[in-house]
C-alpha cells in the first residue's frame, strides 16, 4: 500500500516545473510553460481572485496554455472578478466552478451559467469556501499574488493580504503546488507574510497586480433620503441597544452613518457608547469619525486603495505589521464579524414579505461574498454582551434569562426605491426564479428572513424581533415599504397597531423631523473633505478626484 | 411628459404669511416645487408636470398622505418633476410648506 502518492505526485510536478526555474524564480515569459508543466487535467485550481487583489498575470498565463495539456479544471476561488477568469471556461480550460463573489462579472457569469458553459458547484460565502478548502475542495494548485518576494520565496503581501494565508495553508500542507506572482523580487522583504517553504515558484510580474477600489463612497453622492435613514438607524438602533462592536456594509446608507457619527451622533451624546470596534475594510468615509476619537479598533478583510499612508499613521486603530503597513486577513476578519460583532448593517437589492433578501436578479449573479456570515445569527456564540442579550430578550421575553440565547442584530437599511426607481420590496425574490431556471436545490438568498432583526427605510424602522407571528412580520415589512406596491398593499389598521406597540417606528416617533435632514450634517461632503480630515494622508484613486 | 392635477379640501390653513416659495431643483431624480398662497383657506391644489409617465397611482398616494400630514390649506403647489422618487417628493413638499410658514 502506498500512503505517499500525493507527495510523489507533488515532487514530480515540482521537478517538471524546476526545469524552467532558477531556484524558485521563473521568468514571466515562461509562466504559461510553467503552468503546462505543473497543472494536470481535472486539477482543482485556486486562481487567487480576492475581493480586491487579483493574480492577473497568472490568470492570463493560464488562459494561454495548450488545451490538450491542461483542461477540465475545477476552479475553486473566492472571487470571479477578471474577464480572464471566465474566458477560461469559454476556452474549455476550466469546466467546474465553486466560488463566493463575482461582482464585476455578475452579468456575464449569469449568461454563462444559463448557457451551460460553467458547471456550477455552489455559490458560497467566503468563510464557507475557505472551510471547504480544508475538507473537500483542497486545491492541487494555487496561483497567488503578493507585493514582493525574496529569493527563498518568502512573501510580503502588503496591505491586501486578504485570502492569501488561507489559500496557501490549504494548498501547501496537502501537497499542492503554490505559485506566486509578485510585483518585485528583492533581497529583503519588509515583513514575512507567507514563509518561503510554502511557496514552490515565484514569477516577477511586469506590472503591479490589479486592485479594485471597492470601498470608496463619494460623500457628494449621498442623498437626503440616505441621510434620513442613517439618522434613524443611529437614534433608533445604535443608541438604544448600545452597539459598540459591528460591521458595516459598503452602501451609501452606511457611509452616511459613518459621516454622521462626529456630528449628529455626537450631539446625541453617543460618543464612546456606540460604534467603537469594527470588523471593516478601511472605509475612507470613517476617517472623520476616527479623527474625532470615535473609533478604538478596526480589523480588516482587505485594504482600500489610497488608504495606505493614513493607516500607517494610525496604528492604534488598525492592525499593522512591524514594517508599519496594514495586515488584513479575510478569513480572520470574517470570523471576527461572525462571532465578535453584535451588529451587521447593510443594504440589499430585494426584500420579500418574510424578510428574506437577495442581491441576485435574473440578469445578474453577484454571489454572496461575506454578507451571509456577517448578516447571520451565529448559533455557536456563547459570550454575552448588552446588545446581544437585549435583542434576545425582545425576541423571546418568556424564557428564563440564564437559558435565553442572545441575538445578533442584523439590520437591512435602504431606500424603498433603489436605482432607476426599482422597488426594494417584492412579493417574490428574483432568486427564486433563478433557482427554478438553473434547477438549483437552493435559491441564492443572501440573508434569510429569520436572521433579520430590523429593516430601516426612509419611512421607518421595523423591529422584527417584536413580531410574534408571520402575519405581524409581513405587515411590519409592508409598513416600512413606502409607496412600493408591497407598501401600498398594507393593512393600514394593523400597521397602526404595530406602530403603537413600537414594532414600527416613524421618524417623528424618534424625534426626527424631515426638515432636520440636511447634507450639512455630513462630517465630509466630498472626497476632498475626507482628504482634509486625514491631514493629506488619504490619497484617493484618480477616478474619485473631481476637484 | 405627463400632467396631473389633484384637488384636496383641507381642515386648516397653512400657517405663516409668506406668499411664494420655491424649493428643490429640476434635475434627474429630483424636483422643483413652487408654492403660492392663492387659494381659499380650505383648499389645496397640486399640479404636477413629470418626465416619468404611468405613475398616477403612486402620485395619488403620496399627495393624499402629504395633505393629511401637513394640511396645506390655501396653497397651490406646482411640481416640476425630473423623475424623483416618492420619498424625495414628500421631502420637497414638506420643505415647501415649511418655508411658507416663515413670517415675512
Amino acid at each position: 500500500m502506498n500512503w505517499q502518492r500525493h507527495r510523489e505526485e507533488h515532487l514530480a510536478r515540482i521537478k517538471a516545473g524546476s526545469a524552467l526555474a532558477k531556484g524558485k524564480i521563473v521568468e514571466a515569459r515562461d509562466a504559461t510553460r510553467l503552468l503546462e508543466a505543473v497543472v494536470r487535467p481535472g486539477d482543482r485550481v485556486c486562481l487567487e481572485g480576492d475581493n480586491q487583489k487579483q493574480a492577473d498575470l497568472l490568470s492570463s498565463a493560464l488562459l494561454a496554455v495548450d488545451r490538450t495539456k491542461v483542461n477540465n479544471l475545477h476552479m475553486v476561488q473566492s472571487g470571479v472578478v477578471l474577464p480572464s477568469h471566465l474566458d477560461l471556461f469559454d476556452h474549455g480550460i476550466a469546466k467546474r466552478l465553486d466560488y463566493a463573489y463575482s461582482g464585476p462579472q455578475s452579468a456575464r457569469i449569469a449568461k454563462m451559467l444559463f448557457g451551460g458553459k460553467i458547471e456550477l458547484g455552489a455559490v458560497h460565502t467566503y468563510l464557507e469556501l475557505f472551510a471547504r478548502y480544508f475538507i473537500d475542495l483542497t486545491p492541487n494548485v494555487a496561483l497567488i499574488a503578493a507585493v514582493s518576494a525574496d529569493r527563498d520565496g518568502n512573501l510580503y503581501t502588503g496591505p491586501n493580504t486578504e485570502d492569501t494565508p488561507t489559500v496557501v495553508e490549504a494548498t501547501a500542507f496537502k501537497d499542492g503546488v503554490v505559485i506566486a506572482q509578485v510585483n518585485e523580487i528583492v533581497d529583503r522583504i519588509p515583513r514575512v507574510d507567507i514563509p518561503g517553504d510554502r511557496i514552490d515558484f515565484v514569477v516577477e510580474a511586469d506590472k503591479p497586480f490589479f486592485v479594485e477600489p471597492l470601498f470608496t463612497r463619494d460623500p457628494g453622492a449621498i442623498t437626503e433620503t440616505q441621510i434620513l435613514t442613517a439618522m434613524m438607524a443611529i437614534k433608533g438602533i445604535y443608541a438604544p441597544y448600545g452597539v459598540k462592536r459591528l460591521n458595516h456594509g459598503i452602501g451609501f446608507s452606511t457611509a452616511a452613518i459613518e459621516l454622521l457619527l462626529p456630528t449628529f451622533a455626537d450631539k446625541l451624546g453617543l460618543k464612546g457608547k456606540i460604534a467603537s470596534h469594527f470588523a471593516l475594510n478601511p472605509h475612507p468615509a470613517l476617517i472623520p469619525a476616527i479623527e474625532s476619537g470615535w473609533v478604538q479598533q478596526i480589523h480588516s478583510f482587505g485594504s482600500e486603495v489610497g488608504m495606505d499612508d493614513y493607516i500607517r499613521a494610525r496604528p492604534d486603530v488598525y492592525f499593522t505589521g512591524a514594517d508599519g503597513s496594514l495586515r488584513s486577513n479575510r478569513a480572520f476578519s470574517q470570523v471576527a464579524g461572525l462571532y465578535a460583532c453584535d451588529m451587521f448593517i447593510g443594504s440589499t437589492l430585494q426584500i420579500d414579505l418574510d424578510g428574506n433578501s437577495s442581491t441576485i436578479t435574473t440578469q445578474r449573479i453577484a454571489g454572496f461574498g461575506g454578507a451571509p456570515n456577517m448578516g447571520s445569527d451565529p448559533r455557536g456564540r456563547r459570550h454575552p454582551s448588552e446588545p446581544w442579550l437585549q435583542a434576545g430578550k425582545e425576541a423571546d421575553p418568556d424564557i428564563p434569562a440564564p437559558l435565553r440565547r442572545g441575538r445578533k442584530l442584523v439590520v437591512q437599511i435602504g431606500e424603498t426605491f433603489g436605482e432607476k426607481n426599482v422597488p426594494l420590496f417584492v412579493e417574490k425574490l428574483d432568486a427564486l426564479a433563478l433557482a427554478e431556471k438553473l434547477k438549483l436545490d437552493l435559491a441564492p438568498v443572501m440573508i434569510y428572513g429569520d436572521d433579520v432583526t430590523h429593516i430601516v427605510t426612509e419611512e421607518g424602522i421595523a423591529n422584527l424581533l417584536l413580531c410574534r407571528d408571520s402575519r405581524e412580520r409581513e405587515q411590519a415589512i409592508r409598513g416600512v415599504a413606502g409607496y412600493t406596491d408591497v407598501g401600498r398593499a398594507r393593512d393600514k389598521k394593523m400597521v397602526q397597531h404595530l406602530r403603537e406597540r413600537g414594532v414600527i417606528r416613524r421618524p417623528e416617533d424618534l424625534g426626527i423631523d424631515l426638515l432636520d435632514v440636511d447634507r450639512n450634517l455630513l462630517a465630509a461632503r466630498s472626497i476632498k473633505d475626507l482628504v482634509r480630515w486625514s491631514g493629506g494622508l488619504y490619497s484617493p484613486p484618480s477616478k474619485f478626484r473631481n476637484w | 411628459m405627463e400632467d396631473l392635477t389633484f384637488h384636496h379640501t383641507t381642515n386648516r390653513r397653512a400657517s405663516g404669511d409668506r406668499r411664494l416659495a420655491i424649493v428643490g431643483v429640476v434635475a434627474s431624480g429630483n424636483l422643483e416645487v413652487l408654492a403660492e398662497r392663492v387659494l381659499p383657506d380650505n383648499h389645496c391644489q397640486v399640479e404636477i408636470r413629470t418626465a416619468a409617465e404611468g405613475f398616477r397611482e403612486v402620485w395619488t398616494a403620496v399627495i393624499d398622505d402629504f395633505v393629511e400630514r401637513y394640511a396645506p390649506g390655501g396653497l397651490k403647489l406646482s411640481i416640476n418633476d425630473g423623475g424623483a422618487r416618492p420619498d424625495t417628493v414628500m421631502l420637497r413638499l414638506a420643505q415647501a410648506v415649511s418655508v411658507m410658514e416663515e413670517q415675512q
